[in-house]
C-alpha cells in the first residue's frame, strides 16, 4: 500500500510527471513542519497578519430561540481575507518559498482559497495564478476583482462544468508543465498525498483553539460539533483535534443542491461511492462506469464532486456522521442567523448552520455545540438576494 | 516474447490513438482500421474519462464527443472484440483508473483477455499504485505499460526493472511542442532506462508533425500518435479514415 492512506482511502494516484516533486514537496514538508524558525514565522503571520486566535462566541439568542443546547461559533469568518482558508495558505505559501519556488497556482471554487493566496502571495512577493471555473467567476465577480487587486491573474477555466473540478483539473494540468518554479498550493484538503495531510494540519489549528477555549470557558468538552464539508478543509480542521475525544460527535454538513433524490446536488456521502480521481481514492458522486458525476449546490464552495480521503474514512468507519443540507435549508440558515445573532456567514457555513437548528433543540440545555463559522458572506449576498427574487445591482 | 515488445522488432513503431466511440461507435472502428492500413504497430484505444486531465484539449473534446455518443466500457470490449476481427496488430488501453476501478479490476482484466486486449496504460497509476490493479492484470495476462518521467536514477530504475511490453518516457509537458530543452529532457530519460533494460522505449509526448516524430525516433524506439490522429477526426468528421491513413503512412516513413 502506498503513502498516505486512511484506510483504503487516499493515496497518489496521479502521473508519473508529477511523482517527483509530490515527492520533493512531502520532504520539504516533512522538515520544515518540525523546524522552529519555520513555525515561529508562520506563527507570527497566523498571529499579527491573519488575526489569530479566532473567536470562540458564545451564541445567546441563538442558544434562547432553539432551545437546546448551548452554541458556540468559532469565527473564523473575522480572519484576515474573511475565511479559514488563510491559515492553510499562509503555511503553504511560506513552505513554496522556503522550497525555493517563486510562483503558486491556486484553484478556487467560491474565491475565499484564490483570494488567500493572492494575499499570501503578495504578502510574501510570490507570482500568483488562480484557477476558477467560468460559472464560478460569474457567481462570484466580486472574488475575482479582489484577486485581481492582490495581483494575482485569474484564469477562467471553460471546461467541463466550468466549477470547482474543472479548476482543479487545469490547475493540476499547469503544475505537471510548471513545477520547476511552481507550488501548487491546494486549497482543500484533497488531492494525492502529502496534500491531504498538509491541509489538515495547518487547518487543524481551528480545533486547537476551540478545544481549549471551551475547556477555558465551559471546563468541558462539547457534545458535538459541526462543519460544512465540500472537499472537506474546514471540516477536517474543526474535527481533527477531537477525533480521539469519543464523546464528542463529530458531524459533517454536506451541499444536498436541490435535493439528495435529484440530479441536483453535490452530497458525496449521500449519493457518492469509492472510486478514484483528482490524485486520491476517496467517495465521488459518479455513475455506475465511474465517470465524474456534474454536481451543483448553490455555494460555489460545496459545489465539488469528492471528499477527502480522511473524511471518506472518518465516515464509513462511523467515527463522523455527514449530513446533506439543501440550498433551501442553507439559505433559510443563511438569513436566520444574519436576523437572530447580526452575523453575516457564507453560505456554505450556512450549511452547518442549518444543521445546529435542527441539531441543538434535540440536545439538553446541559450540552454544548460548537459550529465552524468557515468564512464571511459579504460575497454571497447578491446571489442571495437573487435566489429572493430581489432585482439587486452591485 | 511479449506481442507489444515484438511490435518494436528491427523498427521503430508507430503507435496510432484512437478514442473509442468517437465520434461514434461505428466511426471510431473505421478510424482504427484506418490506422491498421496506415501502418501502425501498436493500436492505442482510449477509454473515454469525464475529467481526462493529463490530456491536450483536443483529445479532451474526443472524450467528451465518445461520452455524448453513449460510450460505456462494456461497449469498449464489444469495440475490440470487432477490431479483433480485421487485425492482428497488438492493442493496448489507455483509461484512466476510475472506469477500471469502477468495473472491477478482475472482470476488466479478464474481459481484456476475452477479447484480445494485449497491454494497458493508466497515466494516474503510478508505480506505487500499480500492486492493487497488477495482481488481476498478471492474472489474466495483460501488461501494463508503465511511464517513466525525469526522476531521480534509483526510481528510474525501479520502473524500468520491473517492465513488460515497452516503457513510455515523457518530459514535462510543453505548450511549445518539441523543443530542443524537452528532446534533451527526453534524451536523458531514455539513456537511463536503457542502463536496466533492454526493452523498447516510446516517446509520450505530443508529437503532432512527422519532422517531430522523426527527431524523437533518434532518441526511442518508438513514438506515440495522439493529438493529430484526433485533430483529423475532429476536422474530416465521417470521412476522416483516408487521412488517418495518410498521416500513420507519413510517420512512418519519418521513423524509417
Amino acid at each position: 500500500m502506498s503513502k498516505g492512506r486512511y484506510g483504503d482511502f487516499g493515496g497518489q494516484y496521479v502521473p508519473e510527471t508529477l511523482m517527483t516533486e509530490i515527492h520533493k514537496l512531502e520532504e520539504a514538508y516533512e522538515f520544515y513542519k518540525n523546524d522552529k524558525d519555520f513555525n515561529e514565522e508562520l506563527d507570527k503571520l497566523s498571529r499579527e497578519y491573519a488575526g489569530r486566535p479566532s473567536l470562540l462566541y458564545y451564541a445567546e439568542k441563538m442558544t434562547k430561540d432553539l432551545g437546546g443546547a448551548k452554541i458556540y461559533l468559532k469565527r473564523e469568518d473575522l480572519n484576515h481575507t474573511g475565511s479559514h482558508k488563510i491559515n492553510n495558505v499562509l503555511g503553504q505559501a511560506l513552505l513554496a518559498k522556503k522550497m525555493g519556488k517563486t510562483r503558486i497556482i491556486a484553484e478556487t471554487g467560491a474565491g475565499q482559497h484564490g483570494v488567500a493566496a493572492a494575499t499570501a502571495a503578495a504578502l510574501l512577493g510570490l507570482e500568483c495564478e488562480v484557477f476558477m471555473g467560468e460559472e464560478d467567476t460569474i457567481r462570484q465577480a466580486l472574488n475575482v476583482y479582489r484577486m485581481e487587486l492582490l495581483g494575482a491573474k485569474v484564469n477562467a477555466v471553460k471546461s467541463g462544468t466550468k466549477t470547482l473540478k474543472d479548476a482543479v483539473n487545469e490547475a493540476m494540468t499547469d503544475w505537471c508543465k510548471r513545477t520547476h518554479d511552481t507550488l501548487y498550493v491546494l486549497g482543500s484538503a484533497v488531492g494525492p498525498h502529502p496534500f491531504p495531510m498538509i491541509v489538515r494540519d495547518f487547518q487543524s489549528v481551528i480545533s486547537r483553539e476551540a478545544r481549549e477555549q471551551i475547556l477555558e470557558k465551559e471546563g468541558k468538552l462539547p457534545a458535538a460539533v459541526l462543519a460544512c464539508v465540500g472537499g472537506g478543509s474546514n471540516s477536517i480542521g474543526m474535527f481533527y483535534n477531537f477525533i480521539n475525544d469519543e464523546s464528542v460527535r463529530l458531524i459533517g454538513c454536506e451541499a444536498a443542491g436541490r435535493g439528495v433524490d435529484t440530479d441536483e446536488t453535490a452530497a458525496t456521502f449521500a449519493t457518492g461511492s469509492t472510486g478514484v480521481f483528482h490524485g486520491m481514492k476517496s467517495l465521488f458522486c459518479q455513475n455506475e462506469q465511474g465517470q465524474i458525476a456534474p454536481v451543483y449546490s448553490i455555494s460555489a464552495g460545496l459545489d465539488y464532486p469528492g471528499v477527502g480521503p480522511e473524511h471518506a474514512y472518518l465516515g464509513t468507519s462511523k467515527r463522523a456522521e455527514y449530513v446533506p443540507v439543501t440550498d433551501d435549508e442553507a439559505v433559510d440558515a443563511f438569513e436566520y442567523i444574519a436576523r437572530t445573532e447580526g452575523i453575516i456567514c457564507a453560505i456554505e457555513s450556512a450549511h452547518a448552520v442549518a444543521h445546529l437548528i435542527k441539531l441543538a433543540p434535540t440536545l439538553s440545555k446541559d450540552d454544548i455545540v460548537i459550529c465552524c463559522l468557515s468564512g464571511r458572506g459579504d460575497k454571497d449576498v447578491a446571489a442571495i438576494a437573487r435566489y429572493r427574487g430581489v432585482d439587486l445591482h452591485e | 516474447m511479449n506481442k507489444l515488445t515484438e511490435a518494436f522488432n528491427n523498427k521503430k513503431a508507430v503507435i496510432g490513438f484512437m478514442t473509442a466511440g468517437d465520434p461514434t461507435f461505428e466511426q471510431s472502428i473505421t478510424n482504427i482500421l484506418a490506422l491498421v492500413e496506415g501502418g501502425a504497430d501498436i493500436l492505442e484505444i482510449g477509454i473515454p474519462f469525464s475529467d481526462p486531465i493529463a490530456e491536450a484539449p483536443v483529445i479532451q473534446q474526443a472524450n467528451i464527443r465518445s461520452l455524448g455518443s453513449g460510450m460505456t466500457t462494456d461497449r469498449i470490449f464489444e469495440l475490440v472484440e470487432k477490431v479483433r476481427e480485421k487485425t492482428d496488430v497488438p492493442i493496448c488501453l489507455i483509461t484512466y483508473l476510475n472506469p477500471v476501478f469502477k468495473y472491477g479490476y478482475d472482470r476488466f482484466f479478464a474481459d481484456c483477455a476475452r477479447v484480445g486486449v494485449d497491454g494497458i496504460f493508466v497515466p494516474d497509476m503510478p508505480f506505487e499504485e500499480r500492486p492493487e490493479a497488477a495482481e488481476f492484470a498478471r492474472k489474466h495476462g495483460v501488461t501494463i505499460i508503465p511511464l517513466v518521467a525525469p526522476a531521480e536514477e534509483a526510481r528510474i530504475k525501479a520502473i524500468a526493472e520491473s517492465a513488460e511490453g515497452y516503457i513510455y518516457i515523457a518530459s514535462a509537458m510543453s505548450d511549445e511542442g518539441l523543443t530542443e530543452q524537452s528532446k534533451a529532457e527526453l534524451k536523458a530519460v531514455a539513456d537511463v532506462v536503457k542502463k536496466y533494460t533492454d526493452l523498447p522505449t516510446a516517446v509520450w509526448f505530443g508529437i503532432h508533425t512527422a519532422k517531430e516524430a522523426k527527431r524523437v525516433a533518434e532518441i526511442a524506439d518508438g513514438v506515440i500518435v495522439e493529438s493529430s490522429v484526433v485533430d483529423l477526426v475532429t476536422k474530416h468528421g465521417a470521412k476522416a479514415a483516408p487521412y488517418i491513413a495518410e498521416l500513420i503512412e507519413s510517420m512512418k516513413i519519418a521513423v524509417g
